[in-house]
């Protein structure tokens, strides 16, 4: 199971989202002007201000050359995590519902939040421990999920929410109190709390590399399995 | 005397201007946020603040600009955009 990690100018976390994966699986660094997933079986768009923020969060990582490949890959069936800044991307790539909005406080939040799994039945949640709640970082000001109202309602039906802040914990003022989505296939999976700050005692909480395993538990039995 | 090519035609170029805005219903807290502010200054009769995005440019094919705006200057989903054609 190997993970690739884009880096695309302006990307900080790609560092961290490479040592994440590698504490659970293989990893290579993929770069943004590149045309080659290098036979990844996930791929990471990590967290940071890609080209800038210029325009909007996301609106020109989206048009880079590797994003031909990353939405080929997704729209196969490939898996793709967003992070933050990644997730930005995804919903600008239309990978994601919905979109990100500036926090409705207007300030930079960075802080510990706890989060709640509302479907464990995503390749991203598999294998975590029902009913306990993840405390993981967020710091981002452009992370106030938003979308239509009967999006929204279809959204929670279809078990497409993922993840949640626990009451009294949105950072951002997310609609329904969002933190993560899956698209329709399950094979796609944004969020902006950042699981790759959380995987060493060192920083405080470890939840974060459930999120990893979990991917490379459920994509390492699928390769083992012959697939 | 050989005849000379006529001078290739200037390309016409023509200036616009995009304006976009959140759309209605999509809370904007720098709208809200600016409101406050003047209301702090003693500005009363102030409603409605909402901040959007001025994108000037110049094009030869202004037939080309809502698919601009469609794929990358807005995000229909939470912004609605104006082609502003001949500003200046």
């Amino acid at each position: 199971m190997k993970f690739g990690v884009i880096s695309f100018p302006g990307s900080c976390d790609d560092v961290d989202a490479q040592l994440a994966c590698a504490r659970v699986a293989d990893v290579v660094a993929l770069w943004h002007a590149d045309h080659d997933l290098q036979g990844v079986d996930a791929v990471v768009i990590p967290g940071g201000f890609s080209y800038g923020d210029y325009l909007r969060a996301g609106a020109i990582a989206r048009f880079a050359p590797i994003m031909t490949e990353v939405i080929e890959f997704a729209h196969a069936g490939g898996h793709v995590i967003g992070i933050c800044n990644g997730f930005q991307v995804c919903c600008e790539a239309g990978l994601l519902p919905g979109a990100l909005l500036t926090n409705t406080s207007l300030r930079f939040v960075c802080r510990q939040v706890s989060l709640e799994v509302v479907n464990y039945d995503t390749p991203f949640t598999r294998s975590l421990e029902p009913g306990r709640p993840l405390s993981i970082p967020v710091k981002h000001t452009t992370g106030r999920y938003y979308a239509p109202e009967a999006q929204l309602d279809r959204l929670e039906a279809d078990g497409q929410v993922v993840l949640r802040y626990r009451a009294g914990e949105n950072p951002n003022g997310s609609l329904r109190d969002i933190a993560g989505v899956t698209n329709e296939g399950r094979n796609v999976f944004g969020l902006m709390p950042h699981p790759e700050h959380a995987v060493d005692p060192l920083t405080g909480s470890t939840d974060g590399l459930g999120l990893f395993a979990s991917l490379s538990d459920s994509l390492g039995a699928l390769v083992r399995g012959g697939r | 005397m050989a005849t000379r090519a006529a001078p290739p035609t200037s390309i016409h170029v023509v200036k616009a201007r995009v304006l976009v805005r959140p759309k209605v219903g999509i809370l904007d807290p720098q709208g809200a946020a600016a409101e406050r502010a003047l209301g702090a200054l003693g500005f009363d009769g102030v409603s409605e603040v909402r901040i959007g995005r001025l994108i000037e440019l110049e094009v030869t094919d202004p037939a080309t600009l809502p698919e601009m705006c469609e794929r990358l200057l807005a995000n229909p989903l939470i912004e609605d955009y104006e082609v502003v054609l001949g500003a200046s």
